[in-house]
């Protein structure tokens, strides 16, 4: 299978008749051009009353700052103003359907953010004396012994501060576990062509050297390619499972206990962790690490690309080397940092960040842990699959799927073979997507697969929600297909923006405003 | 269940759509033997009002800092934040929105990453500044990688008052990366000598020296003849920031010659949230932009030459680079950089250097109050509204006894550096515009009746 390495089309070329009725604001009703706050703002102008400061001697030293800063001031009203109507150019899971593979865009209940705001959690600081914030401190356990339960493994880290940093913790751990066998000289990372760009990348940071795995026809791995790459340098393979094709990988326990019998290890990218909650356990499928995206599977918001969350939980063989802080249950509850006393078998292989992770988002996923139980988690799950499922069987005979006609797991991967000779590519059928009032599936990603296009419904959708995305995509396709090229050449025509010039944005890159020079200069 | 929109019935017409007898039909790929016959071992799903019982009991356990006067710091700061921030930041379109890659329906989002971008290269006085990272000390540990791609050398030095958790996250990364690093010792006494330390250390193999400012135990260091040295030698300067307030009243380090700089963004607009979530700031000179981590937004145009945004230069970035990139974040701290913009726009310049100018009054009068304490000492020279002080016997014991007295005074150098001579005794403490002269006053009271 050949690789797609182009990435996305990015220049513009959009054509087309623009809005027949302009205004003379530019706005169109609802839709309200707004200028950045440095053209609105003033340096003058404060929206916060603050009380005048005692006289006291300075201790600035001569560091006072005496030149100007720049920055504009809006009192609250234009401030309010300014960023509703900011947010009203955004799309959101609150908007309608956001089918984004492989981010599990789920409903955000609001119930978590409003536990996440109780003073009690949202005003309490990291530095605190232990005596003072034993809830805290139960809430991360609580989660965790969460987190283990669902996974079927016996140890989690929990400070690692988003996905990527998950898979930077667990790579962590396995180089620790390594070096502590006396085998640093392990040095392969087998890492599939399906993977995301996360994997290889981490891996490169700490050291490791990538070699890519064959990904086969029927869109899994297979364990006699993974043996073929293993050997006594083989520190671990990154695998993703279910995998980013949408596919449960079939032969995941050979594949485990041949990386385990060359003395490699196992990690897992659980980006698809959505697919399996409480139906599989990545721990009895002989997973050894594998990090949880909070923001994903559980619901902590996505909130325009981050904060993420990414505790990793770990198997027997690399549960010592959880790095610090961790929380320690005896008599209450403490936080064991550098220099605490260590029990037998703990090897903190050091420290991830400042503090201990990402609370706020740690009361979200509890918020909804609770909320669902073991029960509503499970059934979460098998909605996610079933709502894939359905659109793939409603699409199968429109668009091409890759492998064929199978079941998938939480999302459905079809490719742009069923475009060919249409003059439409998968990015113009995402930007026609945008006009019908969907944000687009992912695209063009997995790599292997020529122009993906990477549909996740996630369980949050009614039946009546899928039935219309899938007629309007059904109309759209229905439309490529006969040739009707304008629709999707020219898309998005209804969106706040046309489509935007990504190539001269990189090739001059402006990157903050600055301030115009005065007409005279100008015109020099 | 009130969150699974799927009737019975929607499931059975579905099913039978899809062609399959059973949900289970659609796992066929899971080995039979893994695939869990019943829920896990967990309780069962519960209504909004009993989630809140449970965790509103946890969340009770804990003092909150708006209960008690409170001066900790040592990188996580106490500020207010207007009311109006936290609404803006819960509107559905922000808060469920993904990273900006469609950018036709994400010009909310990207504008005020441009925003931000933009007030972050004010503030710390740099040239660019990117769309946050995860927070201020992964920030720094970033920086140090992107100096050694800079320098094409692989080896920092850390300053002995950079924050220790910041010198572990960073020795981590370089432990695992196999970099080379020298650490230097805090010295809480002598500020100046520790950037002396500094000068003396830097040599040929040298990518980069690490400098924060206001120091761990609060003091000001004018960077300007470092930064020469530093680059002087092909090393560069990265400065550190973890209270970012400072900025409105202390030169910023881009006007002392640093090269990059790496400040923690949580005092505005973020709450203390018990260490995370917060945002990182890193900026640094346009030569080097193409070197830096993280997403960057840009400036264009769309196919009718309206201005928008889009995130640019991802040539850098893991998706497309994958083991040739940069780094290998993908999430920012999106929601977060939100709150910064949206509470300094609030601010601006006027409100922040009056911000400032408050804390730094606040944290000048609290030292003066303590000279009535003839067995306290405070070590600092200069400050911004943290200083550290000396207290006789051990600091981690007088400030369990002042929380018991309702203060929670500040942080123990113990808790900081648990092996290093010289610290046990010492107290870092934070003052800033929410302290009242009660809260000062019951600081001195506590810790007279605590030493």
């Amino acid at each position: 299978m050949s690789m797609n390495t182009q990435g996305r089309p990015t220049s513009a070329g959009a054509s087309g008749a623009a809005s027949a009725h302009p205004t003379f604001t530019g706005n169109k009703a609802l839709q309200i051009e707004e200028a950045l706050i440095f053209e609105i703002g003033r340096p003058e102008v404060t929206g916060v009353d603050i009380p005048a400061p005692k006289k006291v001697k300075s201790r600035l030293g001569k560091l006072a700052r005496d030149e100007a800063i720049g920055l504009p001031g809006l009192t609250e009203p234009e401030v309010m103003r300014h960023y509703v109507r900011l947010s009203q150019k955004n799309y959101g899971i609150d908007t309608g359907l956001f089918p984004l593979g492989s981010c599990t865009m789920k409903h955000n209940a609001r119930l978590n953010e409003k536990m996440a705001r109780l003073p009690g959690f949202g005003d309490v600081h990291p530095l605190q004396p232990a005596s003072t914030v034993q809830g805290a401190l139960q809430l991360i356990d609580t989660l965790a012994h969460y987190l283990k339960e669902l996974t079927g493994m016996p140890a989690v880290a929990m400070s690692p501060k988003a996905g990527a940093h998950g898979e930077l913790c667990g790579m962590m751990a396995i180089k620790a576990a390594l070096e502590a066998k006396g085998e640093g000289h392990r040095k392969i990372v087998l890492v599939p062509e399906s993977a995301h760009g996360t994997n290889p990348a981490t891996a490169a940071l700490i050291g490791f050297e990538v070699r890519s795995v064959p990904a086969n026809a029927d869109g899994t791995v297979h364990v006699s390619d993974v043996k073929a790459a293993l050997g006594p340098e083989v520190a671990a393979i990154m695998l993703t499972n279910p995998n980013t094709c949408g596919i449960f990988e079939k032969e995941i326990v050979e594949i485990a206990k041949a990386i385990h019998d060359a003395g490699a290890y196992f990690y897992c990218d659980g980006a698809n962790f959505n697919a399996i909650v409480g139906k599989a356990r990545p721990g009895d499928l002989g997973v050894d690490a594998m990090h949880i995206n909070l923001h994903k599977t559980f619901s902590t918001p996505h909130g325009g690309g981050g904060p993420g969350s990414g505790p990793v939980v770990l198997s027997e063989r690399l549960a010592a080397f959880v790095p610090y802080p961790f929380v320690r249950v005896g008599k209450g509850y403490a936080l064991v940092e550098e220099g605490g006393k260590l029990e037998k078998g703990e090897q903190p292989f050091g420290r991830m960040s400042a503090f201990h992770g990402q609370m706020g988002m740690f009361v979200r996923a509890m918020a909804y842990m609770l909320s669902h139980g073991a029960d509503g988690m499970r059934l979460a799950s098998e909605d996610a699959v079933l709502n894939a499922n359905y659109i793939r069987a409603s699409l199968a005979d429109l668009m091409s799927l890759p492998f064929g006609n199978q079941p998938c797991m939480h999302e459905a991967l079809f490719d742009d073979d069923w475009l060919k000779n249409t003059g439409v590519s998968t990015l113009d059928f995402a930007k026609a997507m945008i006009d019908e009032g969907y944000h687009p599936m992912t695209m063009y990603f997995p790599l292997v697969v020529h122009g993906a296009m990477l549909i996740e419904p996630t369980e949050s959708e009614s039946k009546a929600s899928l039935d219309l995305f899938i007629a309007a995509l059904r109309d759209l396709a229905m439309a490529a297909k006969r040739g009707d090229v304008d629709r999707f050449k020219g898309a998005p025509y209804h969106a706040p923006r046309r489509r935007l010039d990504e190539t001269r944005a990189a090739r001059t890159p402006i990157l903050r405003w600055t301030k115009p020079a005065p007409y005279a200069e100008a015109a020099e | 269940m009130r969150y699974l929109p799927l009737t019975p019935q929607d499931r059975t017409d579905m099913l039978a759509k899809i062609g399959v007898a059973a949900v289970d039909d659609l796992f066929a790929n899971v080995p039979k033997s893994k695939l869990l016959k019943g829920p896990v071992n967990l309780p069962k799903a519960r209504g909004e009002l009993e989630v809140e019982r449970i965790l509103g009991a946890m969340a009770a356990e804990n003092i909150s800092a708006s209960e008690v006067p409170f001066f900790v710091g040592a990188g996580a700061y106490k500020h207010h934040v207007p009311a109006s921030v936290d609404h803006l930041i819960q509107r559905s379109e922000f808060l469920t929105s993904y990273t900006p890659y469609q950018p036709e329906i994400a010009q909310g989002t990207l504008q005020y990453l441009f925003e931000f971008q933009t007030q972050v290269a004010m503030l710390t006085g740099m040239e660019v500044a990117n769309a946050s990272m995860y927070d201020g000390s992964t920030g720094a540990a970033e920086a140090v990688l992107m100096a050694h791609r800079v320098t094409k050398r692989r080896k920092a030095i850390l300053a002995g008052n950079l924050h220790p958790h910041y010198r572990d996250t960073i020795e981590t990364l370089s432990r695992m990366a196999s970099d080379e690093l020298v650490s230097l010792t805090p010295n809480p006494e002598d500020a100046g000598a520790d950037l002396k330390a500094v000068a003396a250390a830097i040599d040929g193999e040298t990518s980069c020296i690490v400098i924060q400012t206001p120091d761990v135990f609060g003091n000001l260091h004018d960077l300007t003849a470092i930064a020469k040295k530093a680059q002087d030698a092909g090393a560069l300067l990265i400065a550190v920031v973890t209270e970012v307030v400072s900025l409105g009243a202390v030169t910023p380090p881009g006007a002392m010659g640093a090269d990059i700089v790496v400040a923690e963004g949580q005092s505005i607009g973020v709450g203390l949230n018990f260490g995370g979530p917060y945002v990182g700031l890193f900026a640094t000179k346009q030569k080097y932009v193409r070197q830096m981590p993280g997403r960057l937004c840009g400036e264009t145009v769309d196919a009718e030459g309206k201005r928008g945004f889009v995130l640019t230069l991802s040539t850098r970035e893991q998706h497309i680079r994958r083991e040739k990139a940069t780094s290998n974040i993908c999430t920012n701290s999106g929601l977060m950089c939100l709150a910064f913009t949206i509470h300094m726009a609030l601010l601006g310049e006027t409100g922040l250097r009056r911000l400032a100018a408050v804390n730094h009054a606040n944290a000048c009068d609290l030292a003066d109050r303590l000279a009535d304490l003839d067995e306290v000492e405070v070590l600092n020279k200069s400050f911004f509204n943290e200083f550290a002080i000396r207290v006789p016997g051990d600091a981690a014991k007088v400030v369990e006894k002042m929380a018991k007295k309702g203060v929670l005074a500040g942080v123990p150098g113990s808790r900081l550096w648990p092996k290093t001579k010289g610290v046990a005794d010492v107290i870092l403490v934070a003052n800033t515009e929410v302290n009242t002269d009660d809260d000062r006053a019951a600081f001195v009271a506590a810790l007279g009746a605590s030493i």
